[in-house]
């Protein structure tokens, strides 16, 4: 790595302020005001758009095995799937998949 | 005593807590291999404290790693902050409503996990004011924002003395599955998280990140058409 300390803290500063930006845009911009209910209608699949998009890479191909298919987080990924629906509580399933997770790291990986 | 924006307050924490779980060793991670990129602890808690999005964190490591030009760098880590604005619209008609400071502070802490256990709350209990539903979202960042920093620091101080080998990437799509799994909670949403998946891989050629973007507005298009039409359908 070839930066300066002022490149350095360009960059980190640049990020910050450029992160803090983007995550006040709307709600700093809009408000209290009223969005059109075509909007709101987008608005509402946002979370389930984005954060399955996010881990399909992560489970498919992870960065720690060079982007092979994994057994190990291939199963923890379903087990913890198949916990969710099961138990229907965020904490249990944390838990749960957490503990196959390395279950199946010990037993296969 | 206990006022029912305490309460709110509570229940957010406990349904942050388990994110403890993620965060510790993501953020243990950063602080180790930033180290070894030669970042000192001050700079290394700048990008915690600062910038507190992991993903976006790493991306400008490895960046920086490769060399890239310092705009390169701010372009491709920011792309893939993109996201937060998403967020932030998708806030606005929950939050929208709370006072100038209070949208400034809250948008410090909009971090995936407390945006997506918020949101998902608040589809569950539509009835929820805009103060409780300020005071939830502050109590699911409470128990996950400051053990980031703390994560940091410790992988910071500790160095490579964290075992290798450990499945310890995969805490976050583990417990983003146990938050998205819940909001699987109609066809719209189902098809809406199918079109995410699958555009994701259709563009996964595209540079900086940017096919999550195009495929989560697809999905996001899907996700709002399905349901018009099944509303439409209901219509008398």
């Amino acid at each position: 790595m070839s930066f300066t300390t002022a490149q350095i803290w360009i960059i980190i500063i640049g990020l910050g302020l450029g992160s803090y930006l983007l995550r006040l845009s709307f709600l700093g911009l809009i408000g209290g005001r009223d969005l059109p209910e075509w909007v709101l209608r987008h608005l509402r699949y946002t979370a389930v758009a984005i954060m399955p998009g996010m881990i399909t890479p992560l489970i498919l191909f992870p960065q720690a095995t060079g982007g092979a298919l994994d057994p190990v987080r291939l199963g923890a990924a379903l087990a913890t799937i198949a916990i969710s629906l099961w138990t229907k509580n965020a904490t249990l399933t944390i838990f749960g998949g957490a503990a196959v997770l390395f279950a199946l790291h010990f037993a296969i990986g | 005593m206990t006022t029912p924006l305490s309460r709110d307050f509570w229940q957010g924490f406990r349904d942050g807590a388990p994110f403890i779980l993620v965060i510790v060793p993501f953020g243990a991670v950063f602080g180790v291999v930033a180290t070894e990129v030669g970042l000192n602890i001050a700079q290394i808690m700048g990008f915690s404290v600062l910038v507190i999005a992991g993903a976006a964190q790493f991306v400008a490591l490895q960046m920086m790693v490769e060399n890239a030009p310092v705009l390169i760098v701010l372009a491709a880590s920011l792309a893939v902050n993109l996201r937060m604005a998403m967020y932030s619209a998708s806030l606005a008609p929950h939050l929208g409503q709370v006072s100038w400071w209070k949208r400034g502070l809250i948008s410090y802490v909009m971090v995936d996990q407390v945006y997506a256990a918020s949101i998902l709350k608040y589809d569950q209990r539509p009835e929820m004011t805009p103060a409780q539903k300020l005071a939830y979202f502050v109590g699911v960042a409470a128990p996950v924002v400051p053990p980031w920093y703390l994560a940091t620091w410790a992988g910071a101080a500790l160095g490579a003395n964290i075992p290798a080998g450990l499945p310890i990437d995969f805490a976050v799509p583990i417990t983003f599955l146990a938050l998205i799994v819940p909001m699987l909670r109609s066809l719209a949403h189902v098809a809406a998280a199918l079109v995410s998946i699958l555009g994701v891989l259709v563009f996964a050629f595209l540079p900086f990140n940017l096919g999550l973007l195009v495929a989560a507005l697809l999905a996001m298009m899907t996700g709002a058409e399905v349901e018009r039409r099944m509303s439409a359908r209901r219509a008398p």
